[in-house]
């Protein structure tokens, strides 16, 4: 469909979006390796304000935090949004209110579900902290591993299910040894996906864990540090928690070829 | 039977969304028309005072400003993430993916540090205006943080990647002899694209649309920090409500309408989407 012309045309429009997409985050990257640190002059090669970013324990404190969250709210996902997933494809027709309700948390605005849960744990008397937030992570967490472990099943043969059975095994059994190592590609790539958006996740966090500095999130250390003002220390962060979602998407990607909800 | 085991693997998932999901927000519903305690929190009295307040003539310029900014920000989005993906799609095949795959990367990265990118690219102090002063027109730079132009930019540099998939879908599946037709009827280039290509495509750039719009209307970091606290859009007013005001009923009461609007473009959007498919099945059977 394009000739020379358009192609040339084509390849500018991508070349400008291209740029558009990656030069502020490149800019961030290059920075956290300024000796000066500031964005008006470079000052020179340096990794001492990685240095400084190791030996803040605030940071440090609200990156275990992250981690712990992370790995929690995506482990329950999983195996929810796991067994979820191969519920609806055995009941297909009755899918409906389901698939809704698992839409429900990807157009939900953030800050509707966020003050919904704030709301709900103070009126039942929740204390907030880390355990609050792992649960509203879940919620969102679910469907996405739901997604990805449907993806797969679409292309799955149920006629080994049947064989299975066939052969005398039980329905655990099947489960077990047949459907499951099957699945388990798409599993660990969807919980790999989980695991990046809850680390990377923050207003749900902001509003579910409540006042105690002690359950901080690095999202929400990062923008308490955004809004005392511009400082080396967050461009080292910045990029980071960059290259901590990259390679876990790349691996989850890796696990599962075209695995990402849409793609 | 396998109804039974079946319920089984979907009821702990559906206890979950329920639990932390279906009835907080109906929660917020219910919040919505109780009135505020004196001291902060909820008495318990019934009243359509919240409601009432929304359309208040204050808060509903802060809608509007809102609808207003996202209304720009998905617009420019749909155009530029439009252009982007027909752009991929025009590229051999073998390199699509690719494309596709770095086009919705930053996507996966953490909000805020894309945000704050911007901030360290439009600051005062920022790479802009020294590349301006290297260049010797300082003088001619407008200040760039803080204002809506930020806010917006920082809404499309968000959300465009969204687009892009959205609009690659229809785009990539678009039958390569549909526009040689139109070319053998006698279409030029642009009367292809206008007649044929861009109807074919356009559902998918009004999902992309919608997605940006919803997304963008609630949101509070961005205003909060490209706009410096400037102007308020109804995500700001949701925070300031439960965190600073303490009056949750009328946060309630906004965040309502916040649902109410998502609802309503969804539904249309949804509505728009079958429309526009039928048709095209209609107009398909008549070949068949």
């Amino acid at each position: 469909m394009a000739d020379r012309h358009t192609l040339r045309l084509m390849l500018l429009i991508l070349g400008v979006v291209f740029a558009f997409l990656y030069i502020p985050i490149s800019v961030l990257v290059g920075l956290s390796f300024n000796a000066g640190g500031m964005p008006t002059a470079w000052t020179g090669f340096s990794l001492k304000w990685y240095g400084a970013l190791f030996a803040n324990k605030d940071i440090l404190r609200a990156a275990g935090n992250t981690l712990i969250v992370g790995l929690v709210s995506a482990f329950v996902a999983t195996v929810l949004g796991t067994l979820l997933a191969i519920g609806i494809e055995i009941r297909r027709r009755k899918g409906r209110v389901l698939e809704t309700l698992i839409f429900a948390p990807m157009v939900i605005p953030d800050i509707v579900l966020a003050i919904a849960l704030l709301s709900f744990f103070s009126l039942l008397d929740v204390r907030l902290g880390l355990h609050t937030v792992i649960m509203a992570h879940v919620v969102f967490n679910l469907a996405f591993v739901c997604a990805v472990v449907r993806a797969r099943l679409k292309s799955f043969d149920w006629s080994i299910v049947e064989a299975s059975a066939d052969l005398g095994a039980s329905t655990v059994t099947t489960l077990r040894r047949v459907v499951l190592p099957v699945l388990a590609p798409a599993i660990i790539a969807g919980g790999l996906l989980a695991f990046t958006l809850s680390v990377d996740e923050f207003i749900i966090a902001f509003f579910t864990a409540g006042a105690q500095r002690a359950s901080i999130t690095l999202p929400m250390q990062i923008y308490a540090m955004i809004r005392f003002g511009v400082t080396p220390e967050i461009n080292v962060l910045a990029t980071l928690v960059i290259g901590f979602s990259l390679v876990t998407l790349a691996l989850s990607q890796r696990l599962n070829r075209g695995g990402l909800p849409g793609q | 039977m396998q109804d039974r085991k079946s319920l089984v693997l979907v009821a702990p998932a559906f206890a979950w969304l329920t639990a932390f999901m279906v009835v907080p927000c109906l929660l917020i519903l219910a919040l919505a028309f109780f009135r505020r305690g004196i001291y902060g929190g909820i008495d318990y009295t019934f009243t359509l005072e919240n409601v009432a307040m929304v359309f208040d003539p204050l808060y509903a310029r802060i809608f509007l400003k809102s609808a207003w900014i996202a209304g720009l920000a998905a617009s420019i989005a749909a155009v530029v993430g439009y252009a982007a993906a027909y752009a991929i799609a025009a590229m051999p095949r073998r390199h699509q993916p690719a494309l596709l795959f770095f086009a919705i990367l930053p996507f996966w990265s953490n909000y805020l540090v894309r945000t704050y990118a911007w901030i360290v690219l439009l600051n005062r102090e920022g790479l802009i205006v020294a590349i301006a002063r290297w260049l010797g027109v300082e003088g001619a730079l407008p200040q760039m943080l803080y204002t809506e132009g930020a806010v917006v930019l920082g809404l499309v540099y968000n959300y465009l990647p969204f687009v892009i998939l959205a609009a690659y879908a229809p785009l990539s599946r678009l039958n390569p002899e549909i526009a040689e037709a139109s070319r053998d009827l006698g279409a030029g280039g642009w009367t292809t694209f206008r007649r044929v290509i861009l109807p074919i495509t356009l559902p998918g750039v009004a999902t992309g649309f919608v997605f940006v719009f919803v997304l963008s209307i609630g949101n509070f970091v961005t205003p909060a920090l490209l706009g410096g606290g400037q102007f308020q859009m109804i995500g700001n007013l949701v925070y300031a409500q439960f965190l600073t005001a303490n009056d949750w009923p009328f946060g309630s009461a906004l965040s309502m309408v916040l649902i109410a609007v998502m609802l309503v473009l969804l539904t249309a959007q949804t509505y728009a989407n079958e429309r526009a498919s039928t048709g095209r099945q209609a107009s398909g059977g008549v070949d068949g």
